[in-house]
């Protein structure tokens, strides 16, 4: 490969002295690294103003109570709530209830990633597609899933899958959305880049516009889940399917029995299960951005 | 004149690219913009050439001709079946790969096998003096050295003539400095043939055979100066600066004429 001259010393040594330079400036250029700080003090600063938050509304409901606004049968306090919670997490129905309901938002989240991502990528891909059902797939995602019910208990009548119907309608358009973005706003650079290279049809897709499109990608999918999530409670609530003693059903069931501390501790535990989802999508994105370096600092 | 008379005896030769009275517009009717004028070029192998000029004299437009991005208007554009790649000021490595998995994309694209595209890749590395960075990511390397994984990236196409985009364009001068002298060692070490585009006078003398100064909208060649000092070079060398002095006079008076 590399033709035989002569070296002479002299330029063996300038050789030597031009890949010190640059070493050199290397090292410069990306200076010391700084260390993290240890894991218990991050943890600790990430977790004092949620847990001063929650303190305050606790506090705040409990004045509430002690204001005698309601009479205690009909708001509890915090106290009672959280005893009635405590006793109601030991109980094997409850996490029967919760299976059911984490199924449903399971299945029904994964098929909206589908459906969504094969509609995504062909809006994306053709121009007349996007034309016809772009501006659709936006106004399906600021729709209110409950209004679908009806249309999807005469659908598929009270069962599994007018629920599925609903949770899918809801959670797609946001994935869809997302991907379509993604696609869309693939840096210039990037794509001339790929041009020099060569890349065409599949091997684009492949190498380029999907992994480019990824935190968009991302975020549609923490949308769509949060979407899923909600038509999936008014679903549980309102598509009683026999059998299937869900979250939302034995919510009813406490309200058909006046029973406020049990009704205020499912509202609580769909609240939990809601924000732990979401920790798991901030995990990705933030492990995200950090390999791509698009964090701050 | 000698120097065509020359030009035309390595055209024969070994020309890599040749460009024959190339214009290109953009838009029709009384939108049109000609961008380059009747171009007449050619680059030989083993060749750097640095093509000069002030801000719209097309040189990024005529780069993007021969990597083949955009359609000549006129005129005749031969590279003889040949490979190019193109480098930006800007690196655009993908983040979602490491330093190694970026200079292997190309191979990767070509089909060669994981075991043997690795090897290479490592090589390229060690070329552009970064070994022992692969597994980095993009974003925790500098500019300079962003700058030259896509070189290395350029290299594992392993392309006939490599076009370089104001390469060093965004970069401090010190970096800039130490890049030019990486710059001319790769090229001699590996025998690449350059066209390189730069609005940097004084650079295009201290990288180039040959200085091509191209008048401004339209693009046409005005001057093509060959430049014979001893390499390696320095850019502050009394025989640079002389000519640079001599080139960016050449400039001014170009760019004067368009005050009216």
């Amino acid at each position: 490969m590399q033709a035989e001259v002569p070296v002479q010393d002299n330029r063996t040594a300038s050789d030597a002295a031009a890949a010190d330079r640059i070493t050199g400036l290397d090292a410069l250029e990306l200076g010391p690294r700084r260390s993290k700080a240890a894991l218990g003090g991050r943890i600790w600063r990430s977790a004092w103003p949620k847990l001063l938050a929650i303190a305050i509304v606790i506090l705040a409901w409990q004045i509430v109570v002690w204001a005698q606004w309601k009479p205690e049968y009909v708001l509890p306090g915090p106290a009672t709530v959280f005893g009635d919670l405590g006793t109601l997490i030991t109980t094997g129905d409850f996490w029967d209830g919760v299976r059911v309901t984490m199924i449903r938002a399971l299945t029904g989240f994964a098929l909206a990633v589908l459906i969504g991502t094969v509609v995504g990528a062909a809006v994306s891909r053709f121009a007349p597609l996007r034309a016809a059902i772009g501006s659709l797939i936006t106004g399906l995602q600021t729709m209110p899933s409950i209004m679908w019910f009806p249309l999807a208990i005469l659908l598929f009548q009270i069962s599994e899958s007018a629920i599925m119907f609903v949770v899918i309608i809801g959670a797609a358009p946001s994935v869809a959305n997302g991907l379509i973005s993604g696609i869309d706003y693939v840096p210039r650079t990037w794509l001339r880049v790929g041009q020099v290279l060569g890349m065409k049809g599949f091997a684009k897709y492949r190498h380029l516009i999907l992994p480019a499109s990824l935190p968009s990608f991302i975020s549609g999918l923490k949308q769509g889940w949060a979407f899923s999530w909600r038509s999936l409670m008014a679903g549980e609530l309102l598509v009683i399917v026999p059998g299937a003693l869900s979250i939302g059903v034995r919510m009813q069931q406490a309200r058909d029995l006046s029973e406020s501390s049990l009704v205020i501790s499912f509202i609580i535990v769909v609240l939990v299960i809601g924000i732990l989802i979401d920790v798991l999508f901030n995990a990705a994105d933030n492990a995200l951005r950090r390999r791509w370096g698009l964090t701050g600092s | 004149m000698s120097i065509l008379q020359a030009t035309e005896t390595r055209t024969e030769r070994d020309a890599v690219v040749r460009l024959d009275s190339v214009s290109k517009q953009y838009g029709s009717g009384s939108n049109t913009l000609l961008a380059l004028d009747r171009v007449s070029l050619t680059v030989a192998k083993g060749e750097f050439v640095c093509l000069l000029g002030a801000s719209g004299c097309g040189k990024s437009t005529l780069l993007s001709l021969v990597a083949g991005l955009d359609q000549i208007s006129g005129g005749t554009l031969d590279i003889g079946g040949r490979h190019v790649s193109l480098m930006f000021q800007e690196a655009a490595l993908f983040p979602w790969l490491s330093v190694l998995g970026n200079v292997e994309l190309p191979m990767r694209l070509r089909g060669i096998g994981r075991a043997e595209r690795r090897q290479r890749a490592e090589e390229l590395l060690e070329v552009v003096r970064l070994e022992g960075f692969g597994h980095k990511r993009p974003h925790e390397l500098s500019g300079g050295m962003r700058q030259r994984v896509a070189l290395a990236r350029s290299l594992a196409q392993n392309a006939d003539v490599l076009l370089m985009d104001e390469p060093f364009g965004a970069l401090d001068a010190m970096t800039r400095d130490i890049l030019h002298d990486e710059l001319e060692r790769i090229w001699r070490e590996q025998e690449l043939t350059v066209l390189f585009v730069t609005h940097n006078v004084r650079e295009a003398v201290r990288l180039g055979d040959r200085v091509v100064l191209l008048s401004s909208r339209p693009g046409r060649v005005i001057e093509d100066y060959p430049i014979t000092h001893e390499r390696p070079r320095r850019i502050d060398s009394p025989e640079v600066s002389g000519q640079a002095a001599e080139i960016t006079d050449r400039l001014r008076a170009e760019v004067a004429r368009h005050a009216s």
